[in-house]
């Protein structure tokens, strides 16, 4: 089937294309929210029935860098807006600007992600053979980054949660399991995302979008907007789980 | 199927700044409300701030509210399926007795049922 | 077949899609619903024959109680890899890739569906999950059962357990691609006049068995992927030992496994739904109600996933639940079995091939499903659960259901695709074959559930015995019933007689171009004016319509076949 401009073969017109492409992607992530869902369940059963395990966790992660990677993610969901804005009213600089900020503003979250993940590398907090969770609280030489008065609350923390659950180690574990499964997937459907955003850039640049055609845009957006949304219910459910204590 | 002639719903920049000032806003004030102890509702009110942050991300941002009918079916359909996964599992766990040591709510009716009737 | 089969011969067309381009590289990178559509004809059929080969070794131990053939681990990898292979691999990709990619376009009016390139992508997503599967066999195969229940599978298994897991994720993503491109393809790429309620119920079949997969397989993706990470990581959630929960797992696998057999049955009823029509030249009894229980079926059928987990310790008020849902979902199945008997009622009926596998179906998805509330009543349950009766049960569903509505439709279709006929008395010879030896197979097994042979088991009481030698004689004849269909339906591809544009004839729109189709599938886009299963104001059919509104259309007499 051949293709004539923008028009694909299959189709009649480009409002139908557009209509098919939007409809397509609303579609597929319907199946996001399940795939997600999926691994929400676990983490729902599991913080339920380990309620200290994963407040212990939870307590471990940087309250700071979450939030500011959360604040990262939405501004980067208001330049995807603008972007589509900017191609709807045909404005060919604006498009390439806050594309090139949306992805901008990805990196920066995919650096303090590193900068996350890297942290729990170091503190024996990644699910497999040499975790556990009372390493930097026995060896605080090893465990640098955290200052004198941090170390000593989580010191108290522990032994509280200990007290609680005789199994700590072990169900921090699933804490860690379900953090690295839902940020990592997270992290994954935002390296597609970002693909997908330069692509648009380059297509942008070439001047591929206007008034009257802007569909790519629209529907990356929807696909960026959806990997923010998610990052919305993982922010509280992994950061904030018990942080009044 | 006839194509509706609509004419593109441009969103101003205007709303936007409006949504991402409010999304930013609550994001404070969801990690404000983590520091208070609400007990178990601490979850709750953490859950109904994403939603509200996450709603306002749908209609405006991905312009839900401006869609077809079809694509407001769509979305409510992956919710609704995401909340029978979600409660219909709860569920069995919930109406089993001492499952894993774990005390759910309707456990303790059951249980306290039980050991009544002796 | 029509009258003018007598005539003189008919010709292929000069152009289709067959010939329109030559080479490897054409059927590779093709993006021809129809090419797609014979590229996973192959492959779900090469996977048809490993999970068959995996089908006789079990029979054939089982044909002695004491397991002389195979060890006990071998047996487990037997049972595991015919599982697997059969449902991942040909059950659920079966009607809806091979024929709905074909057809959907063609019945609605489309010179494709809406995402071609994603519909080969599909394809290849298939290739690489069943490659993956593969090389779990050839390293000895896994022997976990197809459910992947853990800890088994993903702690203590000392087998292949994870390239099959990874392998069967991967597939899970050709499933839900195919469904997105025919939900979006019904909604947006129907031709003039084609209103929802004028659709074939092959398409609303299609359409309830893409929202089933596209709402439960990612669920069942993130499970066995979560289930591969802790095979390889060592991460905890499904496993006891570390705190772990397998119950959790039997919950996310059933959410989707349980949808996963209306994925399988949906598009053979849709099937069904056309050959009846079709061979008994009346319209469908029903329309609205058959196509309304198609989407019920697809939404309740997500509502009882729990009457797989009847024995894990559940509550009475959860398994009352779940026991009440599960009846109320074989309701639009039994409404879609009164409708297309109905059908029949009145009609002209004619005993072609693909009516001779709708009959079968009627008959053997009665026995299949009503066995399903036994199985759904919780104080049986208990006596029945993992017996050969479940074995039974669903191989009548699978076999006596989704696979004659696969072989029906094959057939029916064969002349469309191919623009040849099989042959018809061979054709209906192997029916029978199929049918007595699929009788022979799993009635017995029946009984042994009774009796209370477990299922999964390498070894039994040798009283059992004579029901397992039944069904192993029966499989054998089976056998030759696949295989007949096999040889003549390729032999058919290539030197059947001619068969025009629409020997039955038949109402689909598919049915108006020329057979093979064109690679563009119509010319000029057609606009419909007529209902569907019409065949009272068609007379552009060639039949005999007399003038009274109730008098059956005269079914046209059979040529020289």
């Amino acid at each position: 089937m051949h293709r004539t401009g923008a028009l694909y073969g299959q189709f009649k017109t480009l409002e139908q294309q557009k209509d098919t492409a939007t409809l397509g992607m609303w579609i597929f992530l319907v199946t996001e929210v399940m795939f997600f869902g999926g691994i929400m369940l676990a983490y729902t059963i599991n913080r339920h029935t380990y309620f200290h395990a994963f407040a212990m966790g939870s307590n471990t992660l940087s309250l700071g860098l979450g939030g500011f990677n959360t604040v990262v993610l939405l501004a980067s969901s208001f330049t995807m807006a603008m972007a589509v804005w900017a191609s709807q009213t045909s404005k060919k600089g604006l498009i390439t600007l806050f594309l090139s900020l949306t992805i901008l503003l990805g990196f920066v979250f995919f650096g303090v992600k590193y900068v996350e993940y890297a942290q729990k590398f170091h503190h024996h907090l990644v699910p497999g053979k040499s975790f556990d969770i009372f390493y930097c609280v026995n060896n605080p030489a090893k465990c640098e980054d955290i200052d004198a008065a941090d170390m000593a609350k989580e010191k108290e923390e522990l032994e509280v949660a200990a007290k609680a659950d005789p199994d700590l180690n072990a169900h921090a574990q699933l804490y860690y399991s379900a953090y690295f499964g839902m940020t990592g997937l997270h992290a994954l459907h935002m390296v597609i995302g970002a693909g997908l955003l330069f692509w648009l850039l380059k297509e942008s640049v070439a001047g591929k979008f206007n008034a009257e055609w802007n569909n790519p845009v629209d529907i990356v957006g929807l696909y960026w907007h959806f990997v923010d949304i998610v990052w919305i219910y993982l922010f509280p459910l992994l950061y904030l789980i018990d942080r009044h204590k | 199927m006839a194509e509706h002639e609509h004419t593109e719903h441009i969103v101003s920049p205007g709303m936007y700044l409006t949504i991402i000032l409010t999304l930013l806003a609550l994001t404070g004030i969801t990690v404000f409300a983590a520091f208070v102890d609400l007990g178990r509702f601490n979850i709750v009110v953490a859950l109904l701030i994403a939603t509200v942050k996450a709603t306002l991300v749908v209609l405006i941002f991905m312009h839900a509210k401006y869609a077809p009918e079809r694509t407001k079916l769509v979305i409510v359909a992956g919710i609704f399926w995401l909340a029978l996964l979600l409660f219909m599992t709860l569920s069995d766990y919930a109406s089993r007795v001492d499952y894993r040591g774990v005390r759910y709510p309707m456990t303790q009716i059951i249980s306290h049922k039980i050991q009544q009737e002796g | 077949m029509r009258e003018q089969a007598t005539g003189p011969a008919l010709k292929l067309p000069e152009k289709h899609y067959l010939n329109a381009t030559y080479g490897i590289r054409s059927w590779l990178l093709t993006t021809d619903h129809k090419r797609i559509a014979l590229l996973y004809l192959a492959s779900v059929t090469f996977f048809f024959f490993v999970g068959g080969f995996f089908a006789m070794m079990i029979r054939l131990h089982l044909l002695t109680p004491n397991g002389y053939l195979l060890t006990p681990d071998q047996y487990n990898r037997m049972f595991t890899m015919h599982g697997v292979a059969m449902i991942f691999f040909f059950l659920i990709p079966s009607i809806p890739a091979v024929m709905g990619n074909f057809l959907i376009p063609l019945m609605i009016g489309a010179k494709d569906l809406a995402f071609p390139k994603i519909n080969l992508l599909s394809w290849y997503v298939y290739v690489v999950g069943g490659l993956f599967t593969l090389w779990s066999m050839i390293n000895g195969g896994l022997d976990t059962g197809w459910t992947f229940y853990t800890p088994l599978s993903t702690v203590y298994s000392n087998s292949a357990v994870a390239p099959a897991v990874v392998g069967v994720f991967i597939t899970g993503f050709s499933s839900i691609l195919t469904g997105l491109n025919f939900l979006v393809t019904v909604h947006t790429m129907r031709a003039p006049g084609m209103t929802w309620f004028r659709l074939p119920l092959f398409v609303w079949a299609h359409y309830a068995t893409s929202i089933v997969m596209i709402l439960g397989t990612p669920v069942v993706a993130i499970t066995l992927g979560l289930a591969a990470m802790e095979r390889v990581f060592g991460l905890g959630f499904f496993n006891p030992a570390m705190g772990g929960d397998p119950i959790l797992f039997q919950h996310l696998f059933w959410f989707y496994s349980h949808p996963a057999v209306y994925i399988m049955i949906l598009p053979a009823m849709g099937v069904i739904s056309e050959l009846i029509p079709t061979f008994a030249r009346k319209r469908l009894f029903g329309y609205h109600f058959v196509a309304a229980a198609s989407l019920a079926i697809a939404v309740i059928g997500f509502l009882v996933w729990t009457h797989h987990m009847f024995l894990t310790g559940q509550s009475t008020y959860a398994a009352v639940a779940f026991s009440f849902l599960t009846f109320i979902v074989a309701v639009p199945s039994a409404i879609k079995t009164f409708n297309w008997t109905a059908t029949l009622f009145g009609g002209s009926i004619s005993f072609d091939t693909p009516m001779l596998y709708a009959f079968g179906f009627l008959g053997l998805f009665l026995v299949g499903g009503l066995t399903g509330l036994f199985l759904g009543a919780l104080g049986v349950d208990i006596n029945i659960h993992d017996t050969y009766f479940v074995v039974a049960h669903f191989h009548y569903i699978m076999v006596g259901g989704a696979v004659m509505g696969y072989l029906g439709g094959l057939h029916f279709w064969w002349p469309k695709i191919t623009g040849r006929m099989y042959p018809e008395w061979l054709a209906r010879i192997a029916a029978f074959t199929l049918f007595i030896g699929f009788n022979f197979t799993f009635f017995p097994q029946f009984i042994l559930g009774i009796m209370g042979m477990p299922r999964r088991y390498h070894t039994y009481p040798p009283e059992f015995q004579i029901y397992n030698v039944m069904s192993t004689a029966g499989a054998s004849i089976l056998a030759v019933g696949y295989l007949l269909p096999m040889v003549y339906l390729t032999w058919a591809a290539f030197y059947g007689k001619v068969a025009g544009d629409n020997p039955w004839p038949a109402t689909g729109l598919e049915w108006k171009t020329q057979s093979p189709p064109l690679t563009e599938n119509f010319d000029v886009t057609p606009v419909v004016t007529w209902e569907a299963y019409d065949f009272h104001n068609r007379p552009d059919l060639g039949l005999d319509v007399p003038a009274g509104k109730g008098s059956p259309v005269v079914a046209p007499a059979h040529g020289d076949d």
